[in-house]
């Protein structure tokens, strides 16, 4: 078949004017800018990966299709039990797939929705992984200080905006609260805060890791000079950096430095200013990065501005956990976990 | 006679080679002593090692921190190059390195299992132990039933397979891994590295290294037989089979203890062997006080390197693979006429 401007012409229209399987009502940008025709109803939307899911649990937990890992019965104490107990859908992207994508069609998502990094290989994954299935597949910025563009966009996509919109100024409004708190603390003046990971709390985040991300926006991070990930650093560098807080995830570390000899010469260690992070049901500093670690925010600024926030940080959890997770922990509860336990 | 006054030729000959090898480890214990992230002043170190007061955080560096781990990466060298050294003549293959029967993958995982299931460090380190341990005996249990003129190609052939199977095992349990936390930390540890050494770490690598390296020892005139033909040997009147699961025991007992420790460090047992070789001439009885004695000076500049060249960890397999490559091939095209 010959094909001159005019079949052209009329196969391009025929493809424009052709209905999609959704009929739109309008498009979002999303943050890879890719305009993402808005479904006309959503009713459930299938999370990429955990930070995806988090997001929609706070947003409109009626929606989300599943977790990306079955969630524990300890950390469904403190998520709504019928959305906790929502089956395992696998990982999208991130390092490793394990959802199927014809499990995923089986699901019938109407909108798949990815929040992390918008770099190359995930824009490229997100607009094959719309080509193969056919369903609209947003890919939203994780990074802490977009959290309420994310809820905005968001909003618009499950035809939310209201809740959207309520939820970006409360993040909003919480991050400049904190931020404006120590906005007259010179850079050079903050904390020195060491992040201790695993075991033997030798393995920390470098300047730039979205593992220290909610850190260094509150203080100064000892290993940010070097960029990068997750890496580990011998205790001599730790001595060296002489850090004035230790903030640490893992609950061994927590509790065995305090009588380790070798951790004696540290000031954070000797001034008993280690602190294990809560993470129930979600971590608050660290991992999976994603809105649970606004409480978080608070928490490290508490730790490290005592004088400037006064705040109860059981009312400031209190009213995080049922504004974000939708329910009422118990006075035991929050206590449990404030004292980092899993 | 005659014989006697050989081998007495031969032992003044590897003086020189004995020599060099005391010598780097020598340079390397000086230098790893004095040089780390943290400054202390030689004055400081002496101070300290001779029992006087210093700056709590001095102290600390120098017996919690800097010592274990100097310490720790002798014993782990040292203990790596004897397991290649007897591999490489027991499978009288100069390509071979310790973990050719299996011992690391068992050892890897067995170590990203104990992280799976979020255990703390010193049970990681038993499973990895225990793991490399049991690695080699299904290795040797399995090229022990088959039958074969051959039993050294069967057992290197049954080593590579059930390695592979493993290295299969260690991929499906990094996929299952939380990738936000577990992941890391099996990457981190199949690197291997000695960062995280602490005192306590040491008498569980000392113990089945020391029994391993003695035993391989006081095989060492066996040994030099052992790297003759299977029939040649038999007809010295070597008992091969039993003498082959003591050579393959004690090996794999310090390889495992090892890598249990400092997770996966190729090269070394690789590499220092030939340079061992090379120095002080293939009969067992010297070349492996040599080797150990390289293997200990070599790995310990490494590591001195690993925690001295940035402010993070270098890991420690790949500095021995960036050093050990242009060095093993330098050392194929000049000195290769010695392995034959």
């Amino acid at each position: 078949m010959r094909i001159n401007r005019r079949t052209a012409l009329a196969g391009l229209t025929a493809t424009l004017a052709a209905p999609p399987l959704l009929r739109a009502t309008g498009t979002v940008t999303d943050d890879a800018a890719r305009a993402i025709a808005v479904p006309a109803r959503v009713a459930r939307v299938f999370p990429a990966g955990p930070p995806a899911a988090i997001l929609i649990y706070t947003l409109a937990p009626d929606l989300l299709i599943g977790w990306t890992r079955a969630n524990r019965p300890e950390e469904c104490a403190y998520l709504l039990p019928e959305t906790c107990a929502k089956p395992e859908v696998g990982r999208l992207t991130g390092r490793g797939n394990t959802a199927n994508l014809e499990a995923v069609l089986a699901l019938k998502p109407d909108l798949i929705l990815d929040v992390g990094a918008t770099n190359a290989t995930y824009v490229s994954l997100a607009a094959r992984t719309q080509e193969q299935t056919g369903i609209p597949y947003a890919l939203l910025d994780g990074r802490f200080t977009s959290a309420a563009s994310t809820y905005r966009k968001l909003g618009r996509l499950i035809g939310r905006i209201g809740e959207g919109d309520d939820f970006a100024v409360y993040c909003e409004r919480m991050i400049s609260t904190i931020t404006q708190r120590i906005a007259y603390v010179d850079a050079r003046d903050r904390p020195r805060v060491y992040y201790a990971r695993g075991p033997r709390g030798l393995t920390t985040g470098l300047g730039g890791s979205i593992n220290v991300e909610t850190i260094e926006m509150l203080a100064r991070n000892v290993a940010g000079e070097t960029k990068g990930g997750l890496a580990n650093v011998s205790l001599e560098q730790v001595l060296l950096w002489n850090p004035q807080v230790i903030v640490t995830i893992d609950l061994d570390f927590a509790a065995s430095v305090g009588n380790d000899p070798a951790w004696a010469g540290v000031d954070a260690v000797r001034n008993g200013r280690v602190h294990l992070s809560p993470k129930m049901p979600f971590g608050w500093v660290d991992f999976p990065p994603s809105v649970n670690r606004l409480i978080g925010l608070w928490w490290l600024a508490k730790i490290l501005y005592p004088k400037k926030f006064p705040e109860d940080i059981h009312e400031l959890t209190r009213e995080f956990y049922t504004k974000f997770y939708h329910v009422n922990p118990t006075d035991a509860q929050i206590d449990h976990v404030l004292a980092g336990r899993g | 006679m005659r014989a006697r006054e050989t081998a007495g030729a031969m032992a003044r000959s590897a003086l020189p080679g004995f020599g060099i090898a005391l010598a780097v480890l020598i340079a390397g214990l000086l230098l790893a002593f004095s040089v780390g992230r943290y400054p202390v002043s030689v004055g400081d170190l002496l101070a300290a090692l001779t029992g006087q007061t210093v700056p709590q955080a001095v102290e600390s560096v120098i017996f919690q921190v800097r010592g274990p781990r100097v310490l720790a990466a002798v014993l782990v060298g040292g203990a790596l190059a004897v397991a290649g050294t007897a591999f490489q003549g027991l499978f009288r293959n100069p390509l071979v390195s310790p973990d050719i029967l299996g011992a690391s993958s068992g050892a890897a995982l067995g170590a990203v299992i104990g992280i799976f299931l979020s255990l703390g460090i010193v049970v990681i380190q038993l499973f990895a132990f225990i793991g490399g341990l049991v690695a080699v005996a299904a290795v040797y249990a399995i090229g022990s039933m088959v039958r074969s003129r051959d039993p050294i190609l069967v057992l290197v052939l049954t080593g590579v397979v059930v390695g592979s199977l493993l290295g299969a095992g260690v991929g499906l349990v990094k996929y299952l891994a939380d990738p936000y936390n577990q992941l890391p930390a099996m990457t981190f540890w199949l690197l291997g590295s000695l960062a995280a050494t602490t005192p306590g770490d040491l008498w569980p690598l000392f113990g089945p290294v020391a029994i391993g390296a003695l035993v391989l020892l006081a095989l060492r005139w066996r040994m030099n037989v052992m790297s003759l033909p299977e029939e040649e040997a038999r007809t010295l009147g070597v008992a091969t089979g039993p003498l082959r699961i003591a050579i393959v025991a004690a090996a794999t007992l310090v390889t495992s203890a090892s890598v249990a420790t400092a997770g996966i460090i190729g090269w070394v047992g690789l590499v220092v062997p030939h340079l061992a070789r090379s120095l002080v001439g293939p009969d067992f009885a010297r070349l492996l006080p040599a080797s150990a004695i390289l293997g200990a000076g070599y790995l310990l500049l490494i590591d001195t390197l690993a925690r001295t060249g940035a402010q993070v960890e270098i890991p420690l397999g790949i500095l021995t693979a960036v050093v050990g490559t242009p060095f093993f091939i330098w050392l194929l095209t000049s000195v290769s006429k010695t392995w034959s």
